[in-house]
């Protein structure tokens, strides 16, 4: 076996696992943050619902986020030790001015807003919610500075063959890092507008098929209430109608700015990383066509196997340069071009292994590229589609009765976590195979191939054990997870918020004692 | 700018003595719920002493590994990868504890509950003893080369000095977390835990005692000799007022304990931050293993500007949550059922 394949199958895996439950704690925190706010200046009954309800399956998310954090933190030292030792003198300035400047108020902040509910003064309570929410986003800042540096190094210069920092303004003000950054919080917020859209559709769903809420004659909504059912009062259906419509808004802005970004950020990758972009679309010819669908081994290390089915004119200029005629150099152009400048062959040093003296394979996975860039922008376009519908579909006040359409809505939720592991897999891959691509504009020699940054100590039985072990533990944890926000998403506000249960058989003649605490683990 | 390497020395060792101090009373309070507690009240008491802390302490690790990263880049490769096999089974005991902390109360069954009182006392040991292992082994050596790379296979760190390290943090873990759970419940989990500290303490504050006179046989100067006789000496008085039932300086002894204790091991090896056993000249010390001086100022600006914030806004969290809790403290479990007609 192969101790890099294994090590970068388990790195994808655990970024990619991980990176599921982030964009949802990014997305949601704010919205949360926006609901108690308004709870707290109208008083309505309506947020302070919303705001347990969606708090609760954020923190349920937020755990599982926090666990597989930790683990990205030690494996650049663990199985990457050549490629920490490379970079340490700017890579990790960013992870720790993370730690430093992003978890500790996120982590803090967040254990008193869970537990100072009732204790802590409304006003207070709220801004530990809102320092929480902004270290999630200090924290997303940072770790995409570091990334970009992998990207598009900046702000160093060699010594003695390592990078050395001079300018940390540089690198924190990275231009890949800004738009990297903006493309990845408005996709988070889509993830969060979905999320609330396809939930609230299914209690709307759900208080029609029980026979709660019905529809007049021209198809408005009738809402009703259940005594029998917990917490399936008048209330609740505001807050499903509320959710939903809200989720859907967010999702189309969400989504409007992740296009926005995303073109920025293409325009932008067409300059620094060309091979990357030409990869991304299957151009092997130098030309101005945009590829909707190729065939031919896509996968192929031989460019001309590929052939374009389907191609709009104009459309690749327009994506690289904001006009239709420039022309897009394309694969066959680069590869000459990258070999002239970063050799033909690995180096015959001994941290290359066996790999020294190889052909090096400048093209990344196309097969990867190609269909990573179209699924990323397919799922994220479905998602926002579905979302322009959906407001639509509520405009009389609730949901149709259909049980297909609740499915799919439910089924929504997931193509913005797939537009969003698309994006990342399709630019780390497409990164390759380079793990610090070269800057076109920066220092010469500023650049780490893949195969020379992994640990030379550690042996491919290790980072097997390590793989297999994570990636089990991964699994049961998406079980459980499922399972617990299943659970909670089932029970409706009730679940966050006990006191509504009118079935509890709790003894209103004896009230509890002051001193017991609103929440406890 | 030549203090630069001496002060993120200090800074990372500041660090970890802030994760031990904090997190060690949390993850001897995970092992507690499965050695001391009884009763299922028992084990949710302890649970609710830590639970608005202690995803903030665990930063404190998470900052002292990217600390090390940012300021020591070659000691934070050469020990993790060294160390990726008891590193790998640490990171599972920490994903077990994190979820199991909020999971635990999520479920239906007294299964569910109880299995994840199992992985949040199993992987609390787990983390402490894997940490225990990474600091010690810091000090003690590992069979590296001229390139930091270990030689000698998967197990080579695995030596008597690292086994003992392992269990210096698991055993004060648990007398911290006994000292504070005097400290921060009421009722029978107060009485069972301070008992524990006076029965227990001497045993369990042996194996760090250990360590520390270890690196001292080995390294030790007249400073860091002194250093641990404060030590001991904290330790025996805090086991003492532990006996008289003064919670307060019982808590606050053991806590001198470790960080005099700290200091004597780091002032001895200094400056020295990962020593080879294989040959004295590949050890990797504060000069070559340390960041560019452009990179250690800006960190120290950061924390410079970041950690009082740091102490400041934590200590609040403490003294926000500073009362007793006890079993009539805690809500009734609400299990959840589904909103919906069956």
């Amino acid at each position: 076996m192969d101790p890099l394949e294994i090590a970068r199958w388990q790195f994808g895996i655990t970024t990619v696992y991980h990176f599921l439950m982030v964009p949802l704690t990014i997305g949601l925190g704010p919205m949360i943050a926006l609901m108690q706010w308004r709870w707290l200046r109208t008083g309505n009954e309506r947020f302070l619902r919303m705001t347990k309800f969606w708090g609760k399956l954020y923190l349920i998310n937020f755990i599982a986020g926090v666990a597989t954090g930790l683990v990205q933190e030690f494996q650049f030292g663990m199985a990457w030790s050549e490629y920490s030792k490379f970079v340490g003198n700017v890579f990790g300035a960013p992870l720790a001015m993370e730690g430093l400047l992003a978890f500790f108020f996120e982590s803090t902040f967040l254990g008193l807003w869970i537990f100072g509910w009732d204790r802590l003064p409304k006003k207070i309570h709220l801004a530990t919610l809102c320092i929480a929410v902004m270290g999630s986003v200090a924290s997303a800042y940072f770790i995409i500075v570091a990334n970009s540096w992998m990207q598009h190094p900046v702000g160093v210069r060699l010594e003695h063959g390592l990078p050395v920092m001079y300018d940390i303004w540089a690198v924190l003000t990275n231009n890949t890092a800004l738009v990297a950054f903006s493309h990845t919080i408005t996709a988070s917020v889509g993830v969060a507008g979905a999320f609330l859209l396809g939930i609230a559709w299914y209690h709307l769903w759900r208080r029609r098929r029980d026979g709660i809420d019905t529809v007049d004659a021209d198809g408005r909504v009738v809402v009703g209430e259940a005594k029998e059912i917990q917490g399936r009062d008048k209330a609740d259906h505001s807050v499903w109608i509320w959710s939903l419509r809200v989720g859907a808004i967010v999702a189309i802005v969400g989504f409007g700015g992740v296009a926005i970004t995303g073109d920025a950020q293409g325009k932008l990758l067409f300059q620094q990383q060309p091979l990357k972009m030409a990869a991304a679309e299957a151009a092997c010819q130098t030309g101005t066509s945009f590829s909707v669908l190729a065939i031919g081994n896509v996968g192929a290390k031989n460019c001309s196997e590929v052939k374009s089915l389907i191609e709009i004119p104009g459309l690749l200029s327009f994506l690289a340069e904001g006009n239709f005629s420039t022309k897009v150099t394309g694969v066959n152009a680069l590869v000459p071009e990258y070999q002239a400048k970063y050799g033909k062959t690995l180096p015959d040093n001994p941290i290359y292994g066996s790999r020294a003296g190889e052909t090096i394979q400048y093209v990344p996975l196309m097969a990867v590229t190609y269909w990573g860039f179209r699924l990323m922008i397919g799922f994220g376009a479905l998602a926002a589609f579905a979302a322009v519908v959906a407001l639509w579909l509520t405009r009389k006040g609730t949901v149709p009765s259909s049980k297909w359409l609740m499915r799919l809505a439910l089924l929504g939720i997931l193509a913005p976590f797939a537009a969003s592991a698309a994006g990342w897999i399709f630019t780390e891959m497409g990164r390759q195979p380079f793990v610090v691509a070269p800057n076109p504009t920066g220092v010469d020699g500023m650049y780490m191939f893949t195969a020379a940054a992994l640990s030379p100590g550690v042996s491919a039985g290790e980072l097997l054990f390590s793989t297999i072990a994570l990636t089990s533990v991964y699994a049961c944890l998406a079980v459980f997870e499922v399972r617990v926000l299943i659970r909670y998403v089932r029970g409706g506000v009730v679940s966050a918020m006990p006191e509504l249960d009118t079935h509890d058989d709790h003894d209103e003649s004896t009230p509890a004692p002051d001193d017991v605490l609103s929440f406890a683990y | 700018m030549a203090a630069l390497p001496t002060i993120w020395f200090v800074a990372i060792v500041l660090l970890w003595a802030g994760y031990l101090l904090l997190e060690g009373f949390d993850l001897g309070v995970g092992m507690h719920m499965i050695l001391l507690a009884r009763t299922p009240d028992q084990r949710r008491v302890m649970l609710n002493s830590i639970g608005p802390v202690w995803d903030g302490n665990e930063v404190w690790l998470v900052t002292a590994v990217a600390g090390t990263f940012a300021a020591f880049p070659d000691w934070y490769a050469s020990l993790l990868s060294t160390l990726y096999i008891p590193m790998t089974i640490t990171l599972l005991g920490l994903i077990f504890r994190a979820v199991g902390i909020e999971y635990r109360g999520k479920g239906a069954s007294h299964r569910w509950a109880q299995f994840w009182e199992f992985a949040i006392g199993i992987g609390s040991f787990i983390i402490a003893f894997g940490v225990g292992v990474l600091l010690t082994v810091s000090t003690t050596g590992l069979p590296l080369d001229a390139n930091g790379d270990a030689v000698g296979g998967p197990f080579a760190w695995l030596t008597l000095p690292a086994v003992v390290g392992g269990f210096a943090v698991v055993g004060f873990a648990l007398v911290h977390a006994a000292t504070f759970l005097g400290l921060k419940t009421e009722g029978s989990v107060r009485t069972s835990a301070r008992a524990f500290v006076v029965r227990f303490a001497v045993v369990a504050l042996l194996p760090f005692l250990a360590w520390v006179v270890y690196t001292q046989v080995n390294h030790g100067n007249l400073a860091s000799w002194a250093l641990t006789v404060i030590a001991v000496v904290c330790g025996i008085v805090g086991w003492r007022y532990a006996a008289r039932g003064r919670e307060g300086r019982a808590f606050l002894g053991i806590l001198l304990y470790l960080l005099a204790g700290l200091a004597a091991i780091f002032s001895a090896v200094y400056p020295v931050v990962l020593p080879s056993t294989l040959n004295r000249a590949w050890d990797l010390t504060i000069t070559n293993a340390s960041s560019a001086p452009y990179t250690l100022m800006i960190m120290s600006f950061v924390t410079a500007f970041g950690l009082p914030l740091i102490l400041l806004y934590q200590g609040w969290s403490y003294w926000v949550f500073r009362k007793r809790i006890s079993e009539s403290h805690l809500p009734k479990t609400h299990v959840v059922m589904p909103a919906s007609r069956p």
